[in-house]
């Protein structure tokens, strides 16, 4: 089962770059065709420019996501207990010990974020480490861990980062849009105009992505799987108990990246019922699904 | 004629692959088995720490881990008694600290503290997931086909790394 859903993964993970890819490439185009007035060199320019922002946010996405949470190293001497959790879990998994990283804030939360087992990094805050015994803060690791085994972190990751790209563009091109509409020069806002539209219609497009990427149950698969690392559902199960009721913000926390976390960021997020929408389940029901696993 | 070429080179084919699952599937078990020697390995060199800095308090216990240390073990069943022997001792020096506040506030002992208690989780990690590749493989090596392959290629079926029954339920996979 885990083998198919890694599969399906890596699909829509090659869906989205090529979108992202094409999309980029159109963009560029456009913008030199408006620029330099010479078709094929517009046509160079857009392909080398997307192909160069393409690959740097598939390798640097990771990276991309760690400085949007102002995330540093959790070193072996300063953390010590939590990199030997880690390592244990690895061994049980049979992974490669991920790149542990803290963000230095009191609220209760964790993300694993890169685009293999191989380079991958899991992310969690300094009041975790504070605030969870280690059996919980087993229970949460082994979730990011799974995410990484599952390969959730490689669509997530790229979701958000090239969506969140696409997106800035194109609240900038139609602010342009309007702003340019009394140029002089009818062919420029005629260009801009056509840009404008473009994007009107591709970001439903790009929003029903972002809802096939972050489908709830890969938090399900990723609980279930994480006990059966830790052998210990109480640990997990009391570890999401403390990180949903607790009131405290991430400081850091944006809409964009909510759905990489182990708990949604957003606090008033947490206590809405489940909807299309939602990023993560409600806590009752990925307690129910704990409790039911034998 | 062609037909039953065909059937030949399906039937071959099935061969390569379970053959190779197998294989695959002994290799991790291995794999697996030198991981928990790895832990242990680690294990054995902090341990003369551990009795550096515990001794002063409680030389009995200490000398006894030492003994149980030096003590060689054959099979992996013997392997798997001593391991158990050492972890319960390595745990009671180290919770000695709670009767005595100088050796709590040591720094060498705090270390030592931190790296033997993740050195003997990581120990029972290893072995999960020894126990759980060894079950793979029995099972493998046991249902129809793969037995005739085995039977041939005399696989034969693997040890856990457990004491007693009691340990099974802990390693049993849950989901």
């Amino acid at each position: 089962m885990i083998l198919r859903d890694v599969k399906k993964n890596k699909q829509k993970t090659f869906l989205i770059v090529s979108l992202f890819f094409l999309f980029i490439t159109l963009f560029i185009y456009f913008l030199s065709v408006l620029i330099f007035d010479n078709v094929a060199f517009a046509v160079i320019i857009g392909l080398t420019v997307s192909i160069l922002i393409s690959y740097n946010t598939y390798y640097y996405s990771d990276q991309i996501v760690l400085k949007l949470n102002k995330a540093r190293v959790a070193t072996k001497e300063e953390f010590a207990q939590l990199n030997h959790i880690l390592e244990g879990l690895c061994i049980a998994a049979n992974v490669p010990v991920p790149k542990l990283y803290v963000m230095d804030d009191s609220a209760l939360n964790a993300f694993a974020t890169g685009r293999n087992p191989e380079n991958a990094v899991i992310c969690i805050t300094t009041g975790l480490l504070e605030r969870l015994d280690k059996n919980e803060l087993e229970g949460v690791i082994a979730h990011e861990l799974s995410h990484i085994r599952n390969y959730d972190i490689l669509l997530q990751t790229i979701v958000i980062v090239m969506v969140g790209f696409v997106v800035i563009i194109s609240d900038a091109v139609s602010r342009g849009m309007f702003r340019g509409s009394r140029d002089d020069d009818n062919k420029v806002s005629g260009i801009i105009a056509i840009i404008g539209i473009i994007f009107l219609i591709l970001s439903p497009i790009f929003a029903e992505l972002m809802k096939l990427a972050i489908s709830r149950n890969r938090e399900y698969l990723a609980d279930a799987s994480a006990i059966e690392l830790t052998r210990n559902k109480d640990g997990l199960i009391n570890a999401l108990k403390k990180l949903t009721h607790d009131s405290e913000e991430l400081e850091q926390a944006n809409k964009s990246s909510s759905s990489l976390f182990i708990v949604n960021p957003l606090v008033k997020e947490r206590k809405k019922k489940n909807s299309l929408w939602s990023t993560h389940p409600t806590l009752d029901n990925r307690i129910e699904r704990l409790q039911n696993i034998n | 004629m062609e037909i039953l070429l065909i059937i030949i080179a399906v039937i071959f084919i099935l061969i390569i692959i379970l053959y190779n699952r197998l294989i695959q599937l002994k290799i991790r078990c291995n794999n697996a088995l030198a991981g928990i020697d790895n832990q242990l390995k680690r294990r054995t060199d902090l341990i003369p720490n551990l009795v550096e800095v515990t001794k002063g308090y409680a030389k009995h216990e200490a000398e006894t881990l030492v003994n149980i240390v030096n003590q060689r073990s054959h099979s992996l069943s013997e392997k798997a008694k001593q391991n158990e022997e050492i972890s319960k001792n390595v745990k009671s020096l180290l919770a000695l600290a709670e009767s005595y506040p100088d050796l709590k506030a040591d720094k060498i002992f705090a270390n030592l503290q931190i790296e033997l208690t993740g050195t003997e989780d990581k120990i029972a990690y290893a072995r999960q997931f020894y126990n759980d590749s060894v079950q793979y493989f029995n099972t493998a090596i046991m249902v129809f086909p793969n037995n005739i392959l085995a039977k041939i290629l005399k696989f034969e079926e693997r040890e856990y790394f457990k004491v007693s029954d009691e340990d099974k339920e802990n390693v049993s996979i849950k989901l």
